[in-house]
């Protein structure tokens, strides 16, 4: 057998060798599971979007997590994620796509609060029909602050200004 | 779409999907590499195909396919990865092993040592037989991970037990300084390999009962937890266990791998860095005191500190460490070519413990490295198991059997590449030696019952009629 054949049989092997290595690594990369993300309803998509619609009340939507903008609706200079600065989850962001955003301990909110001043359902964070968004406490016991007011009624939340659950705070940013 | 309107969301949990075909298409993968493998080897000794190459190919797919409709009939969420990893490992060994058959170094030293040579390629293609037969076993009868809880002391006992077997007279038998074969009919075993299995499963269901008082009732010194005497207990004996495992059978490996499972199970019990200082404290008392008067340990450890001085060459009787990182070192980074290597020098033992050698010179550092990363991939999808199990036991007994593998592959490489001293233990899936393969398939076979527990989708909720009416509609 010549030594090219050789050589190129050799160098073949580790190159099929390090293949099937790094097609090992891409299935564990899309291996992953854990949680998502979905918006409540978003079951009953297909049947119900007609009638939904005319009620003008938008379809579900099926949200996926990710950079997924909605629509051309985003102003220019609004917030696109929310982030929480302090507490026990400090560094985690959610991107903003025009829903609603709960916050509380009880394990269906989008961030489930581990904090002992918060209430199960403590406040939401959703978009109005200008896009602006408003931050409404839920009757906590505790209260929801924003900068250093307790709110009342909902409030509109300007970019960076800091919201306050007991120990976690939250800004929305760009 | 405008989306302005409040809705909740919820944060569910993704299914982790079933991966069956991904894991299907890997597989086939993993038995065309040993095939190509086989291929190159036939063409650099000979120059032609090797006339088994079919009987071969046909083996290993036949052994995956088998496996592969197992896992899908009775464990369809399990791990994608670890079956082709472990296939490839096995294939990749059988090829290798095969090709030290052909050298004729080798098959004068049998002939020599043994009186007839007697090529151990269709001996461990029969073993790994043995060992799919064992997994597939598991698969199907192992139905939930969890009743092995049922039998902590029992397999406390059993485990104990498959260590003293080597000791019984009659039964053991002695092989180049090491007690840690039996003889049963005409095959010899190690039951330390099965006794790794057994005792994960003891370690996983005491630690479970006993991790709370073994985290919390201690006492802070220096920056350390302290802990009671009591709960030093168990930590003691299994250290004694060890110890005496290596006087008594001369065997530093296994001693090595219970002790460091334990170790590694503790920790992750219960995350505690105490006990691993203590472990790594214990462990180097314990392997110094044997070393400095067991003289089987004392040459082991001369052989690793200076392998290539004349004296410990003449005292061992043997090169073996010497010719080992020469393969290492003539291998560079592309290797020689498999088939083309001078591994065989290594002599006895060329084929199990040394095995990695072979892969050192032929496939050079390239390939080492690849070889490494799937044993990393073996541990790493061990350890992913863990994480996603639920139950503590299944963590445990997860974290248990990767910790083992991870501890054996450190070991054996680390022994043939001269960072630690030798040690006769067997690289896992590559190296001859039934009883390594047949216990290998086992643990990969439990591991894939775990996985496949902690990845199956939670039972949907049944359906709520009263939901649908009594949505709000805001106009």
């Amino acid at each position: 057998m010549s030594e090219l054949t050789l050589t190129v049989m050799r160098l073949g092997f580790l190159a099929v060798l390090w293949l099937f290595v790094i097609v090992a690594v891409q299935v564990i990369r899309s291996d992953l599971f854990g949680t998502r993300v979905t918006q409540r309803g978003a079951r009953r998509e297909s049947g119900g979007r007609q009638a939904a619609r005319q009620q003008a009340s938008p379809p579900p939507q099926r949200q996926q997590g990710g950079g997924r903008q909605s629509g051309g609706r985003q102003r220019r200079g609004a917030p696109t994620k929310l982030v929480v600065s302090e507490g026990t989850l400090t560094g985690t962001t959610v991107a903003l796509q025009g829903q609603t955003i709960s916050l509380g301990r009880a394990h269906d909110s989008t961030i489930v609060l581990d904090d002992d001043y918060a209430s199960s359902r403590h406040a939401r964070i959703y978009p109005d029909r200008d896009g602006q968004w408003i931050v409404e406490d839920l009757g906590s016991t505790n209260g929801t602050y924003l900068d250093r007011t307790r709110l009342t009624t909902p409030t509109p939340v300007p970019l960076g200004a800091p919201i306050r659950i007991g120990k976690t705070v939250i800004e929305l940013r760009k | 779409m405008s989306s302005s309107n409040s809705h909740t969301s919820t944060i569910g949990a993704i299914g982790a999907p079933s991966r069956r075909n991904t894991e299907l298409a890997l597989l086939v993968f993993a038995v065309v590499i040993p095939l190509f493998a086989y291929m190159n080897v036939g063409l650099a000794i000979s120059g032609e195909l090797p006339p088994g190459m079919l009987g071969y190919g046909l083996g290993l797919g036949l052994l995956a396919g088998v496996a592969h409709l197992v896992v899908r009939k009775f464990a369809p969420y399990a791990d994608p990865l670890l079956l082709p990893l472990a296939t490839l490992l096995n294939g990749l060994g059988l090829v290798v092993i095969w090709r030290l058959d052909q050298s004729e170094r080798l098959q004068q030293l049998g002939k020599a040592s043994f009186g007839a040579f007697s090529a151990a390629a269709p001996k461990q293609l029969l073993y790994s037989a043995i060992g799919i037969a064992l997994f597939v076993a598991v698969m199907m009868l192992l139905k939930d991970h969890r009743v092995l809880q049922r039998y902590t002391y029992i397999s406390m006992i059993a485990a104990m037990g498959l260590l003293l077997l080597p000791l019984v007279p009659g039964l053991g038998k002695n092989i180049y300084g090491a007690k840690i074969w039996i003889q049963v009919g005409g095959f010899s075993i190690q039951p330390a390999e099965f006794a790794k299995i057994v005792i994960a499963v003891f370690f996983a269901g005491y630690l479970m009962v006993k991790r709370d008082a073994l985290a919390l009732a201690s006492r802070r010194f220096m920056g350390l937890y302290l802990p009671r005497g009591r709960d030093l207990g168990p930590i003691l004996a299994v250290w004694a266990m060890s110890i005496l495992i290596l006087v008594f059978e001369t065997d530093l490996g296994t001693s090595l791998l219970f002790f460091g499972m334990f170790i590694v199970m503790l920790y992750v019990a219960t995350e505690r860095t105490s006990w691993i200082v203590f472990g790594l404290l214990m462990s180097a008392i314990g392997a110094v005191t044997v070393a400095s008067f067991e003289p089987h340990v004392k040459v082991r450890v001369d052989a690793w500190l200076d392998p290539f001085s004349k004296e410990v060459i003449a005292q061992t009787g043997t090169d073996q460490i010497a010719q080992s990182m020469m393969a290492f070192g003539s291998g560079g980074t592309l290797g020689t070519g498999l088939g083309q290597g001078n591994s065989d020098l290594i002599g006895f033992a060329a084929n199990s413990d040394f095995i990695l050698a072979t892969y050192g010179e032929e496939l050079g550092l390239a390939g080492i490295m690849a070889v490494l990363l799937i044993y990393g991939l073996i541990v790493e999808r061990g350890v992913r198991t863990a994480l996603a199990a639920r139950d503590p036991f299944g963590k445990l007994l997860a974290v248990g059997l990767s910790g083992a593998f991870a501890i054996q592959v450190f070991v054996v490489a680390g022994g043939v590449m001269g960072l630690i001293p030798l040690t006769g233990m067997t690289m896992p899936f590559i190296a001859y030696g039934g009883s390594s393969v047949i216990a290998n398939w086992a643990l990969v076979g439990v591991l894939l019952r775990i996985s496949d527990t902690a990845r199956r989708p939670a039972p949907s909720p049944a359906p709520n009629p009263d939901a649908e009416m009594t949505q709000v509609v805001r106009p």
